[in-house]
């Protein structure tokens, strides 16, 4: 046996599991994947002691919830391979199943198919605070002796009863011998058999409530939550004031921390050894790191208003009343939540799609998430907004920028609808959709849940997105400060020469053209010539690639590399910027607006590529993404400049 | 008095009540069984979305959302009169 005592948590969704994990671990948890899947697996460390006082340590795995054993979507599939395979290195030792108190006979059938399962089971009767007649020791008693198993009344909550939990489960638990169905019958038999059963067990321990008509605060919510009009006006007023929020508190932070990284940099500059390494760690590292973390304030927001919505009990009644509406598109009421996630980043809202459990409905989800204007894109619709409208003109109570904006996360909504509809019809559909699912009771939010949450989310984005965007500030450092060798001296020479002869050129402008990169972002520039992209648009695509808001910096790399003065703002600079052959400003209403398309569309994301290659197991559906949204890009960018050109 | 209506939760009212009886889909019973739907539960509908689908019942003390289709699969029986 394994030195360290395995504990699984088990029970169904809402049964206060988390909570209860919460409770027990603190901060000693570990969130990462199962192996092969990418189920989030939890794991924590608790201390608990015996009747001797002896401390033991123990080993907790908050296994996803499962209405049974019976596995129906990845989540329940974990969970049960766990808990039937001796082999997986998380069989546990002991299981602790968290039962909701206030509806016992329904949370008694998974824990009937736990005890046949012959491991030392544990009830953690939870809520039992709201329970009424249960909560007596007789009752509890009396359970506890059917099922053959230790039942422990708690509330997670209130942390009542925390403590005997903990001794129970540093104890000696004989797994029961009990039985409840027939061998080899039907699965649906089973079931039936297996409610019988329970009846039998609990009827003179539970009261009927079924006739208690008396409407509770969940009812009269519902009344108005669910209402045919109301409902989805506010819905509408709540995406209204969480957006809002997002972009207005969090603008903030994020000036802030700017602000914090300009310091970081100048002090570098001041301090550190002139030479490359200074120059890679202040124009690479530092500043492909602060447009990372400056977008910190914002996910967090995010997650902390969508960890209130769920927590609450009201994500379930979006789904729920835009179910219908979503279904004519191939998608599910609860791809309302990857798609509002998607606001935020496209990485986490894909992972949200986990609790679809059709197939094709997850797929199409996934798919189309990206297309929802995220975050990252909005420092670069901001920018081009102030190019093609630089004087902010507004039309009364309008102001054109905003308009400009929410215009732009319209189009990406109806693009995703649009996409879903296509795919509905080219996607083939293995199973039947479903979308049976429990409307839990409303409850005030629990704060620490939600706390952490964004902390784990922050950590994933930091992490996994954090990575790749730095890696590509690196290399576009690299490949924007070199040229094939000898070109930069030749352009230095010709430099002094033109000094001499009053006649400066632009050595920072000449040696990008010069460098790597100028010479990548010219051999695109034909393919992207029909768009209105000239080559230093083309360097930013190309890096664009990697995250979209690397897009503004390597504007800000490209129109600053060299420049001395630094005296005007980015936005000036690419103001002034003037088309060789024409005269013209490069960036024209035309080529700014299909810009602005083009990032609307294009699937410049490698984090949400790679999570779409591990919710999808296949690099099959991240190419297909790739491939339909560059098309959708390239085709859009293309209509829109042609139109707007003359 | 046991009078056998072939009637569905689907085409239940809303705040009508019922007895589950049977599944017509052995698949979907399976999902609705271990929801707590069981032959004998009594069923009230609580809610119905805004376009009409889905519904939401209210069984074995809690509420349980689920699609007009979904709910036609369970056939029902009226409540004993007392």
């Amino acid at each position: 046996m394994n030195p360290i005592l395995k504990i699984a948590l088990v029970g169904n969704p809402n049964s206060g599991k988390s909570t209860l994990f919460n409770v027990l671990t603190g901060l000693n948890q570990k969130t990462g994947n199962f192996p092969g899947v990418t189920v989030d697996k939890k794991t924590g460390t608790t201390k608990l002691s015996n009747e001797g006082g002896q401390t033991i340590p123990a080993f907790i795995i908050d296994l996803p919830g499962t209405y049974s054993l019976q596995p129906k979507s990845i989540d329940e599939e974990v969970a049960c391979e766990i808990l039937k395979n001796k082999n997986n290195p998380d069989y546990p030792d002991k299981i602790v199943v968290v039962v909701d108190a206030t509806n016992l006979k329904r949370h008694l059938f998974l824990v009937t198919q736990l005890i046949e399962l012959e491991l030392p089971v544990i009830i953690a009767l939870n809520m039992i605070d709201q329970a009424g007649s249960l909560n007596t020791k007789a009752k509890i008693d009396l359970l506890s002796e059917r099922l053959g198993i230790p039942v422990i009344p708690v509330s997670a909550r209130k942390q009542i009863g925390i403590d005997s939990l903990k001794k129970t489960m540093a104890s000696q638990v004989i797994p029961s011998s009990k039985k409840f169905v027939s061998p080899d019958t039907n699965p649906a038999a089973e079931s039936i058999e297996r409610y019988n059963s329970i009846s039998v067990l609990v009827n003179d321990i539970i009261q009927q409530n079924d006739n208690n008509d008396k409407p509770t605060i969940t009812q009269r919510l519902d009344k108005i939550l669910t209402h045919r009009i109301w409902g989805f006006v506010i819905f509408l007023v709540v995406l209204f004031f969480i957006f809002q929020s997002i972009f207005y508190i969090a603008s903030f932070p994020m000036k802030w921390i700017e602000e914090m990284f300009l310091h970081f940099s100048e002090w570098g500059r001041l301090y550190l050894p002139k030479g490359e390494l200074t120059e890679l760690l202040i124009n690479g590292v530092l500043a492909g790191l602060s447009g990372v973390v400056v977008f910190v304030p914002q996910i967090a927001l995010l997650f902390g208003f969508i960890g209130i919505l769920e927590d609450t009990g009201y994500m379930a009644r979006v789904s729920f009343i835009m179910d219908r509406v979503m279904r004519k598109f191939g998608l599910n009421g609860r791809s309302v939540i990857p798609l509002i996630s998607g606001v935020a980043c496209a990485v986490p809202a894909i992972m949200s799609a986990r609790t679809i459990s059709n197939w094709k409905e997850r797929l199409v989800t996934i798919l189309i998430t990206p297309l929802m204007s995220c975050s990252a894109r909005l420092p670069v619709y901001t920018l081009l907004i102030s190019l093609i409208f630089p004087n902010g003109k507004s039309m009364g109570f309008f102001n054109i920028e905003g308009l400009v904006l929410l215009s732009m996360y319209l189009i990406g909504f109806l693009a995703a609808l649009a996409a879903a509809l296509t795919m509905k019809f080219i996607i083939k559909n293995r199973e039947k959709s479903y979308f049976i699912m429990e409307l839990p009771v409303y409850r005030s939010p629990r704060w620490n849940n939600v706390l952490y949450t964004i902390y784990e989310k922050v950590k994933i984005f930091l992490l996994d997105a954090g990575k790749v965007i730095i890696a590509v500030s690196i290399i576009l450092w690299v490949l924007s400060s070199h040229a094939p060798s000898g070109k930069f001296e030749k352009i230095e020479k010709q430099h002094e020469q033109d000094l001499a002869t009053n006649h400066p050129t632009n050595v920072a402008a000449e040696k990008l053209k010069a460098s790597y990169a100028g010479i990548l972002g010219k051999a695109i520039e034909p393919a992207i010539a029909p768009l209105g992209f000239d080559w230093k648009i083309g360097i930013a695509l190309i890096t664009s690639f990697a995250a979209r808001e690397v897009f503004v910096g390597t504007m800000a790399t490209i129109y600053s590399v060299g420049d001395t003065k630094n005296t005007q703002s980015i936005r000036e600079k690419m103001m002034a910027e003037k088309n060789p052959v024409t005269g013209n400003p490069v960036y024209s209403k035309a080529t700014g607006l299909s810009l602005m398309i083009f990032f609307a569309f294009a699937m410049q994301c490698m984090s949400t590529l790679a999570v779409v290659k591990r919710e999808t197991k296949s690099w099959k559906w991240p190419v297909v993404q790739f491939v339909y949204m560059g098309c959708m890009a390239y085709g859009a960018s293309f209509i829109v400049y042609t139109l707007f050109k003359i | 008095m046991k009078k056998k209506i072939n009637f569905t939760l689907a085409n239940m009212k809303l705040g009508e009540k019922a007895i589950i009886d049977s599944f017509t889909d052995q698949e979907m019973s399976l999902k609705l069984l271990e929801m707590g739907c069981a032959p004998g539960e009594i069923v009230k509908i609580k809610h119905i979305a805004p376009l009409g689908d889905p519904i939401a019942i209210s069984v074995s003390g809690y509420l349980l959302s689920l699609r007009k289709k979904e709910a036609s699969t369970v056939l029902v029986k009226p409540l004993p009169e007392d």
